[in-house]
């Protein structure tokens, strides 16, 4: 007969000594789980529920959004909490599914490869991000553009 | 009941040969609370990989940007976005059960309860959500 241990038991025990890092992930899922109820319904409610919803979202949306810093540090701070929730609940499939081995270590360095892309690309593209670029159509820039 | 706690517990005369017994939460409220938080958790993860890289397109160019975004405009995508409302609402309410579960005890207690509050809150969320949502995908 098989014997299945209990859920709780761990792959290996908690160092002894430092910080456990299986438990501050544990931890950050639910506080980072709280936040990002509130910045996701935020999210949602603005850009699908608000007026037209999402057939007035365009270039012109977004740049009227993230003219301000409100949204802007709301954005950055749902990627990086949202990113890092989901890439360590992968982990956990990555454990669950696959035997320690090459191919685990190769999904996980590609989860974390991935997730760390992401993550510059998207803070750089909010925090660099220029509404009125030169050149472009004037009726496709939001209102407060010079050349709109 | 309180005839039968103070005797020395002793196992079921027949061993549950057919069926796996009471303690096994398989099949139970537990199992499908577990089963969708893992699968709306898997979808939304590489929604947002997509999504990050889509509106990243905003510092391409608005051309860019607005080509993109009019795919989500599309009816297809439309049902799809309640597709991922629901997947995201199922999540971010399950989680919550799941936070009240391992720090309170009456909701230890009460999970399976709390597991049709979360089914009673989405339903009442999409319900506000769905119709606007499609109003604003096939009327506009």
């Amino acid at each position: 007969m098989t014997v299945i241990e209990s859920p709780r038991t761990p792959a290996r025990p908690a160092p002894r000594r430092g910080v456990n890092v299986e438990k501050w992930g544990w931890i950050y899922m639910r506080a980072s789980g709280v936040i990002l109820l509130v910045l996701i319904f935020g999210h949602l409610f603005a850009n699908l529920m608000v007026g037209e919803g999402v057939k007035a979202i365009d270039f012109g949306f977004v740049a009227g959004k993230w003219a301000s810093p409100f949204w802007q540090w709301w954005d950055v701070l749902m990627l990086w909490l949202a990113l890092i929730h989901g890439a360590n609940g992968m982990r956990t499939l990555i454990n669950d599914y696959t035997n320690p081995g090459t191919v685990q270590k190769v999904l996980k360095l590609a989860l974390v490869a991935s997730v760390a892309v992401l993550l510059v690309l998207g803070t750089l593209v909010v925090f660099t991000f220029d509404p009125c670029p030169a050149g472009s159509p004037a009726d496709l820039l939001p209102s407060f553009c010079p050349a709109a | 009941m309180s005839t039968t706690t103070t005797r020395t517990p002793t196992a079921p005369e027949k061993p549950a040969t057919e069926k796996p017994g009471g303690t096994l939460y398989r099949g139970r409220e537990g199992m499908w609370s577990w089963v969708l938080h893992r699968i709306t958790g898997v979808a939304i993860f590489f929604f947002l990989l997509v999504h990050i890289l889509d509106t990243s397109l905003v510092r391409v160019s608005p051309e860019a940007y607005n080509a993109v975004i009019a795919a989500y405009q599309t009816p297809i995508m439309g049902l799809g976005e309640v597709a991922l409302v629901g997947a995201i609402v199922f999540h971010a309410y399950n989680g919550i059960r799941v936070i009240l579960v391992d720090f309170w005890s009456w909701a230890t207690r009460n999970q399976k309860v709390l597991f049709y509050v979360v089914i009673g809150l989405w339903v009442l969320t999409m319900l506000a959500f769905t119709p606007r949502h499609l109003i604003n995908v096939f009327s506009h």
